[in-house]
Formats: structure tokens, C-alpha cells, sequence
């Protein structure tokens, strides 16, 4: 069936703001040729590009590590952080707070998130903030050379020869205990479900939390290694067919409801989960984290959107803050008359 | 409820007495958990209605209930506010302490106490004032469970009889402290007066300790120094606040969620101008503020030395990025467990060079509740200026002890958002530079994520920088990006707030001191004239990066005595650290560390042995 989200074909490929693929690129990577945060950095400008994203509108946030690089090669007039390993929350509720009407992207990485970072993680999760968390997912440490990470298999080979003996942080099951409110795992290597899940999070006023399993080259892409692009290729299997029609698509889709799944974005897009095994209910948290757990203990690589929950109240609805952003409050908002002033004056003579 | 004050009939003895008036330090021993804190509030606010200059100083342990908790108030006609480490009068509650506290006491003290401690026999040059605590509660509250809380109203009854205090002033006291609550207004007044009838029926004076009416607070407030940075904060226009509960700091927030939920929630769209969070840690609380920062809030969090610790990361990123932000630092003494109740100046070194490279930081020192409010407005409009992490350095003593005041004064200069352009701006300029020094001050031009022009946007990163905010490891960039930050920090000394000093033309003996130890500086200088015909000179830092002033003094001086409480001399340090050679052999350093408030008497001891020795 063909999907909503191609859109029409056109000589000059803009998107209904007007600006080209080009206008959402990034700095060149540094990172090694044929590193799969370099794909999810493509997914992200597609994903922004096609759903209409204004740049500057666009905070883009990250700890330490290879994967906290990336942001520099993706939107290049959108502002950014690199902040401290571990500390991406942070800086993202932050500035969220300052701004709403920002679009946070953090960009943070397996060791960024699950060993240093796993405070400012679960609690980040337990606020449901409207921003998206990617994990870049290589089950390694990249930029300090290969030392192993809390996401890595038991049993999981180093390229040296190390065993890792401890149990994975599943991230997913993590996120959807802790209340975010989309919560999926995908593939660097797969395009299609990437995009549309990061398309996604973008209509999702909550936290989104996608754990993208992502292959080191240097040093996790070896026989022996659950992380390596052979390894996932092989055991990947996909939760459903994604498919992702944004708001502003007028195109009527005709699916079966015998076999797919429609959720009604915040935005009023609509993600389509095709193929879906029919008693799977993504809405339902219960079987979310039964799902990854069977998984888990089958071997099995389960990719896909597994848990949506657009009822949750989020943190800034939550907060009762302002609908103008909180940084630019003019004086006259944010610094109470001198009347006030002597009316507690008064009341602690 | 007006009681008629008869003088109580005076002892034979005493009568030859000379009579000292508004000049005691009364000393309630207390457990904590016990409720005292109404009574000893209540006893601080009726003395300050009656127009007498008055102090209120909570030692406290680190703990909910059941351990020692002293609350010493001081009265003073001449103003002075500090702590002294004699009391005139003891009120003995405390069964654990209560020998210790009575032979302690100087002779010719007066100790009221619970009658079933039998405290007589320790001493016999200390008048006592045997009171029987539960036998007077029981009618007066029937509701057994109060009692433990009501018999310490009892004291404020005896001492208002024994000292002169009027009960109409104990009423309203109690009425301010209870608000709309009149039942337990009644309660705690009967309770007083109790006290009060017993006091007049059972003792005759033998003290010569008095209180009277004077004139001397009219127009004045009382307020904690953590609620006056609250305050301060508010009227700054902060609009992001994140904090993690550590004492003493977490009633700055606290208040602050108080004042904020009155006073700025927009009254037509009902919603809140600000955003306070209390996040899972310091580390969480300090990145907050920083990612807010960044995206253009006017961001703060309050904490105290451990909380310092974890945020040192982020301060130096804060540092490198150029992020605004305020941190409000209550010190405490050292880490743990033990006296984190107990106040010292313990992180004056740690905050001027916080974080790892090379890192300096602007730190505001407040010495009083007034300082407190004007130093947080400044330092929300300097963390801007100089889009740089600011400290406000408050420590327990005037943090979490109220302390009388004049009433605050607005603002008077709007705020001031440092230099931040618009999307019109970069448009009209084709671009800009974020780490670039137009001005020659040091301080670049920033502008704020969601700024609707593509040429507006940038990366912030830590240490490797160029002035356009690009990604470099060049040695060049680097020593360039580093000597601007200097240059900043140099500009920076000459906005923040300059010391006060006070001469009379004076070039032998200085003294240098912040903070809380200003008010017991005040008075040893005092002391060091009348008692020494030492006449100081004396400079109060209100700031770092050290104003030129504070060198010129230095350089005027013979000998500079730095009043540190802490034990290493930490400003002193500071001060070696940017002094020449001839100036450091200047310094001599008075320090205070056992986790009490500093008093005047020990730092004129230490200078007049100090001064002895030359």
C-alpha cells in the first residue's frame, strides 16, 4: 500500500514551510565512515524536513560521547548545546522551561544515558517534558575506545575479547514505567521505521523517548557482538509496519482496522501501525513492558512503537506556565509593582 | 487581654544593684521537636515592639526531635546584633544540657528553669527561678497532646514578668504568628499568662536585668536572610528555579514558591510567570538552571556546600558556554553528617574558582537581610551582563535567623538583560560572532534559541571554541578564548558592588572581613577603641572579583586583619592570590570556626594578641 507520508514528487523538492532538504543539514560528521548515528543524523533532517519543522525553533541538546556530537551535523542554523556527559535532561528541561514553544531534541548515547546519565534519565521520564530523547544505541563506548556499556547484552563480546557479564538497562522498559508517553526502539539501518517514528515524536507533545540501536564500525561491528549491524540485521524483528501521515497531508488512507492500528497524534497526525499482532495494545503499558520483556528472554530484537499515551498531562501543562515563553516575559510580567513590595513590607513590621 | 504591669517587688539585696536595662542575651535551652520555636519567636517579636534593638540567633541540630537546640536572643539599646557568648539570662528546658548550661553561665545570671531539674545546687552565684512547667499546663491545656507544645509559652509568661516585657506585645506577637488561627492564639496567650500570675506570685526579682520600651525599631521589619533572597529573587524577575532540599538553603525556595504563587500568577490568563522545579539532585537542579540560562531565563537555584560540590561541573561549563545563571550558596560547615546546621563562611575559595581549567566567578556577599534582597536583584542583572554563573555567598547564620531590618527598597533601575541581539539585529548585521569581543569588554553578543533567523543560530560547547562558536582544538583559539574571559572578569570588577569602608583616617590596623561577621566586626571595633585605643580601619568586601578599592585599602594599612569564619583563612587566601608580595606580608587572619555565629569578643581578642606580638 503506498503511504501518506511520500509526498507528491516535485522538480524542486520544498516542504510547506518553503525551504529545501538543504536548509535542514548539518556540519560534515566527524564521526567514522559507516557510524550509525551518521544515518539517524539523516532521519532526523528528513524527519524535520518533512514534517515542516521551523529550524530555529529547534533546541537541539546532548551530554558526551560520540553520540552527543551528532547534533553539530543536523540543523546547523538551529541553536544547541553540547553540554556535560550525562547532564542532556538537564540542560533539555531547562531550557524548555525558559522556552516552550522550543522543540527539544536531546541526542544522547548508551553510556550517556544508562550509566552516568540513568539519574537525570528516570526522572526526566517521570516529568513527561514535550521533548524527544534519542538514545544513539551502539551498546559501547565509542569516544573513550571501546569500553563496554550498561545497554550491552550478557554474553555480548568486546572486540577485545571481554565478556560482559551484567545484564542490559532496557531504556524502553525504563522509560514506559517511568511515564513517557512515546516510547520505541528502532535501527539505524532502518530507514522507514526511523523516519517514522521520529516524525512521530515530533507530533508529540510529551516525552518521546526512542532507543535507536545504532552499530559502532570501530569497535562493536564484530562476530560476537549483539550491537554489530550483522547481529541486529539478523534478530530485528519489527513490532509493526510504522506509518506516519502528518497533519497537514490532505490525503483520506484506507487501511483495514482488522489489522491496523490508527492513533491520532497530538497534532492531529496520525501513526499507523500495520500488521500489528492483533491482541498487541500499544496504548497499554502492562503489555508494553511484557512484550519487551518476552523479547528480551527470546533473544529477539524487538523494534517499533511500543507504548503512546497522548492523554497524560505534561510537565509544562502540569506547571500551569505561561503560554508565552517564560525568557522573553517582559519587566512588567515578571517584576511585581512596588505596591507589593510594601504590602510584605508591612506584613513583617 | 491587658495585663497591668506592677514592678515586681525588688530583693533587699538587689536594690543597692545598679539597674541594666535593653542590654541582655537570654538563652533558651530547648529539645528540639519541641515547639520552642513559637515561644522563642513570639519572645523575639514582642521585644522588638517594644522598640528595643533585638537579635534572634537558632542553633539547631542536624535532626527532627529530641536533640539540644539553643535559642539565644539579644537585646541591645546600642544596636549591637551579633552574637556574644555570654547570656544574662537562661531558660533551662532541656534535662540533657541543663547542668552544662548552668555552669556555663557568668556569675550574677539568672536561670529560669523546669523546677524537676533541681538546678539550685550547681550553682550559688546564679538567681533562680524554679518554674513548675506541667503543673502549670494541665489546666490551661486540657488537650494533652498540646501540652508538650504549649508549656513553652509558659517561659515567655515568667520572663515577660521577670524583664519588663508587656504581654499586649506577647499577644500580638502571638497573633502574627498564628495569623487568622485564634483558637491557638488563645491557647498559647493563656498559657503566657499563666506563667506571667505565677511569676508574680512566686519570685521576687534578684536580677538587675530589664527591658524597656524605646524607640528604636520603628519603621522596621524582621525577616530570615533566605526569605529576603527570595524576595530579592522575585523582584529580580526570575522566571526559572530549580532546587534540591539541603539545608540550610531550601527555605530560599521554599519562601519563594510562597511568594511567587501570590504574586506572580498573571491574574488574567491565571497562569504562572515562572516555573519552579525541585529536581532528583544538585547536579539536575544546577543543569536546569543552565539549559534555562541559555535559552534566555533569568534562572536560579539555592543551595549550600555539598550542593556547590556537585554542581561544579556545570559552573565551569557555565563559565566556558557563558551561560547566566545565580546560585544562591547558604554555607554550612563541612560535609556529612554532624553541623550541617551550623553556619560558616566554608566555601568562599571553592565558589571563586569552582570547577575544573581555568575558572573564576563572580561572587556577591550579602551581610545582611537588606544586602540580601539588593544583592540577588544584582546579581540576576550581572549573571546577564556578563553571561556568567553569579554566587550570592549567604551563610546560615543569616540565612535561616531573623534578623531586624529597614524595609527593603524597590529596584530602582529596570532590569538590565545584558547584550542579547534580535533576529533584526543579526539580520542587519549579516550574522554574528558569539564569542567575539566587539566591545573590548570581553563580553560577547549572544542571542536566544528560538530567534527566527537562520544566521541567529549557534552550538554552545564547553572548553573548545571559536569567537564563532565553531568547533576548535587550535591552541590559538583556545589562549585567545581564555584571555577574553579575562578580560570579562576584569570588567566585571569594576561593575560589582564596591566594599564599605569605614576610615577616620586611621593607617595603622585594618580590618578586612564579609558577610555575617560584619555585625560582630562592628562591634569589636568598638570594643578595640574603648577597651585598647585601637582605632581600625575597616573594609567590607561585598564582592568578588576584589574592587581596586579593597587593594588601595590594603596598601593604606600597616596591618590588615582578614575575619574569616572558617579555619583556613579562605578570603585570606583569595587575597593572596591577587596581591603583590609587599601587600600579602600586610595580611593577618582572624578565624572563627566552630560552627557558631562569630562574636565580637573573640575577634578583639585575636587582634589585641595579634597586635601585642609587633
Amino acid at each position: 500500500m503506498a503511504t501518506a507520508s511520500v509526498p507528491p514528487a516535485s522538480p524542486v523538492k520544498v516542504n510547506r514551510l518553503g525551504l529545501e532538504i538543504a536548509n535542514y543539514k548539518g556540519n560534515k560528521s566527524t564521526l567514522c565512515a559507516g557510524c550509525g548515528h551518521n544515518a539517524i543524523s539523516e532521519r532526523i533532517i528528513e524527519a524535520c524536513f518533512e514534517m515542516g519543522v521551523e529550524p530555529h525553533r529547534v533546541a537541539k541538546l546532548s551530554g558526551i560521547g560520540c553520540s552527543s556530537k551528532s547534533p553539530a551535523y543536523f540543523l546547523r542554523t538551529a541553536y544547541g548545546v553540547n553540554s556535560l556527559h550525562g547532564r542532556m535532561p538537564s540542560i533539555a528541561t531547562g531550557a524548555m522551561l525558559a522556552n516552550r514553544s522550543l522543540i527539544a531534541m536531546g541526542v544522547s548515547g548508551d553510556g550517556d544515558t544508562a550509566s552516568i546519565g540513568v539519574g537525570q534519565f528516570v526522572h526526566l521520564m517521570r516529568r513527561n517534558m514535550p521533548l524527544i530523547y534519542i538514545i544513539e544505541d551502539n551498546g559501547v563506548y565509542g569516544l573513550t575506545k571501546g569500553q563496554v556499556s550498561a545497554t550491552a547484552d550478557i554474553g555480548s563480546k568486546l572486540k577485545t575479547g571481554v565478556v560482559n557479564d551484567l545484564p542490559p538497562i532496557d531504556t524502553c522498559a525504563l522509560a514506559i514505567q517511568l511515564g513517557a508517553t512515546y516510547v520505541g526502539r528502532s535501527f539505524s539501518g532502518d530507514k522507514r521505521q526511523l523516519l517514522a517514528l521520529l516524525k512521530g515524536a515530533l507530533a508529540h507533545k510529551g516525552t518521546s523517548m526512542l532507543d535507536v540501536i545504532s552499530p559502532c564500525v570501530t569497535f562493536n561491528d564484530h562476530e560476537g557482538s549483539t550491537k554489530s549491524y550483522s547481529y541486529v540485521k539478523d534478530h530485528d524483528e519489527p513490532l509493526a509496519d510504522l506509518s506516519f501521515v502528518p497533519f497537514f497531508d490532505d490525503i483520506s488512507v484506507d487501511y483495514d482496522p482488522g489489522s491496523t492500528m490508527d492513533i491520532t497524534m497530538h497534532d492531529g497526525s496520525h501513526m499507523l501501525l500495520r500488521k500489528l499482532e492483533e491482541s498487541y495494545d500499544p496504548t497499554n503499558k502492562v503489555e508494553a513492558l511484557r512484550l519487551l520483556t518476552e523479547s528480551h528472554d527470546k533473544g529477539e530484537i524487538i523494534t517499533g512503537l511500543f507504548y503512546v499515551n497522548t492523554q497524560q498531562e505534561n510537565f509544562l501543562t502540569l506547571l500551569n506556565v505561561a503560554d508565552e515563553p517564560l525568557a522573553t516575559l517582559p519587566e512588567s510580567k515578571v517584576r511585581p509593582p512596588k505596591a507589593v513590595l510594601d504590602e510584605v513590607m508591612r506584613e513583617l513590621m | 487581654m491587658a495585663t497591668t504591669h506592677v514592678e515586681l517587688k525588688e530583693s533587699e539585696s538587689h536594690t543597692a544593684q545598679k539597674r541594666i536595662v535593653n542590654d541582655l542575651s537570654i538563652q533558651v535551652a530547648t529539645v528540639n521537636g519541641s515547639g520552642s520555636q513559637t515561644a522563642n519567636t513570639v519572645l523575639l517579636r514582642a521585644i522588638f515592639q517594644m522598640g528595643i534593638p533585638v537579635s534572634g540567633k537558632n542553633l539547631f541540630p542536624s535532626n527532627i526531635a529530641g536533640l539540644p537546640t539553643w535559642f539565644t536572643i539579644r537585646a541591645s539599646k546600642d544596636g549591637y546584633i551579633a552574637r556574644r557568648k555570654d547570656s544574662e539570662y537562661l531558660v533551662a528546658l532541656n534535662p540533657e544540657t541543663a547542668d552544662e548550661d548552668v555552669l556555663s553561665l557568668k556569675a550574677g545570671a539568672a536561670c529560669v528553669y523546669d523546677e524537676r531539674l533541681n538546678l539550685k545546687r550547681f550553682r550559688d552565684d546564679v538567681v533562680f527561678y524554679p518554674v513548675p512547667f506541667d503543673q502549670l499546663v494541665a489546666p490551661v491545656c486540657p488537650d494533652a497532646r498540646l501540652r508538650k507544645l504549649v508549656r513553652n509559652m509558659i517561659y515567655d509568661g515568667v520572663l515577660a514578668r521577670l524583664l519588663g516585657i508587656e504581654m499586649e506585645e506577647v499577644h500580638i506577637g502571638l497573633r502574627k504568628q498564628f495569623k487568622k488561627k485564634a483558637k491557638a492564639v488563645d491557647l498559647n496567650f493563656n498559657a503566657a499568662l499563666v506563667g506571667y500570675d505565677y511569676a508574680t506570685k512566686n519570685f521576687q526579682k534578684h536580677d538587675p536585668y530589664y527591658l524597656e520600651r524605646m524607640d528604636a525599631t520603628r519603621g522596621k521589619i524582621i525577616i530570615d536572610g533566605n526569605s529576603a533572597c527570595a524576595l530579592g529573587a522575585m523582584f529580580a524577575g526570575v522566571t526559572v528555579v530549580t532546587w534540591y532540599p539541603i539545608t540550610p538553603s531550601s527555605s530560599v525556595c521554599e519562601t519563594l514558591i510562597e511568594y511567587m504563587k501570590r504574586y506572580r500568577v498573571d491574574k488574567e490568563t491565571g497562569k504562572a510567570t515562572f516555573a519552579i522545579v525541585q529536581a532528583e539532585d544538585e547536579l539536575a537542579a544546577v543543569g536546569m538552571v543552565m539549559g534555562a540560562g541559555w535559552a534566555g531565563a533569568r534562572a536560579m537555584t539555592a543551595t549550600s556546600g555539598p550542593g556547590i560540590s556537585l554542581m561544579a561541573e556545570f559552573t565551569g561549563f557555565g563559565y566556558y558556554a557563558e551561560i547566566p545563571a545565580v546560585i544562591f550558596d547558604i554555607q554550612r560547615v563541612g560535609p556529612s553528617t554532624g553541623l550541617p546546621t551550623r553556619t560558616a563562611q566554608g566555601d568562599m575559595l571553592k565558589n571563586a574558582l569552582l570547577s575544573h581549567g581555568d575558572t573564576k566567578h563572580i561572587m556577591l556577599i550579602p551581610c545582611s537581610v537588606e544586602e540580601c534582597f539588593a544583592l540577588a536583584i544584582e546579581a540576576f542583572d550581572l549573571a546577564e551582563e556578563f553571561q556568567t554563573p553569579v554566587f550570592v555567598m549567604s551563610d546560615l547564620d543569616l540565612g535561616m535567623n531573623n534578623w531586624m531590618a529597614d524595609p527593603f527598597t524597590y529596584p530602582d533601575k529596570p532590569m538590565s538583560r545584558g547584550k542579547v541581539l534580535s533576529a533584526e539585529d543579526v539580520r542587519r548585521l549579516g550574522g554574528f560572532a558569539r564569542y567575539k569581543d566587539v566591545d573590548g569588554d570581553g563580553i560577547g553578543y549572544r542571542t536566544l534559541p528560538g530567534t527566527p533567523e537562520p544566521l541567529a543560530g549557534y552550538f554552545a560547547r564547553g572548553s573548545g571554541h571559536n569567537e564563532k562558536a565553531i568547533y576548535s582544538e587550535r591552541p590559538n583559539d583556545y589562549v585567545d578564548n581564555m584571555d577574553r574571559l579575562t578580560r570579562k572578569f576584569e570588567t566585571a570588577r569594576a561593575k560589582v558592588p564596591k566594599p564599605a569602608i569605614q576610615e577616620n583616617g586611621q593607617r595603622e590596623v585594618g580590618i578586612i572581613a564579609y558577610g555575617t561577621s560584619h555585625w560582630a566586626v562592628l562591634e569589636a571595633l568598638d570594643q578595640l577603641k574603648s577597651e585598647r585605643e585601637i582605632e581600625a580601619g575597616y573594609c567590607r568586601l561585598r564582592a568578588y572579583p576584589f574592587s581596586p578599592e579593597v587593594y588601595d585599602f590594603i596598601r593604606r594599612c600597616a596591618r590588615v586583619y582578614v575575619v574569616d569564619q572558617n579555619r583556613d583563612g579562605q578570603m585570606l587566601g583569595l587575597l593572596r592570590l591577587e596581591l603583590e608580595p609587599e601587600q600579602i606580608e600586610k595580611l593577618r587572619s582572624v578565624r572563627h570556626y566552630d560552627g557558631l555565629p562569630i562574636d565580637a569578643r573573640s575577634i578583639t581578642d585575636e587582634i589585641v594578641s595579634q597586635e601585642a606580638q609587633n
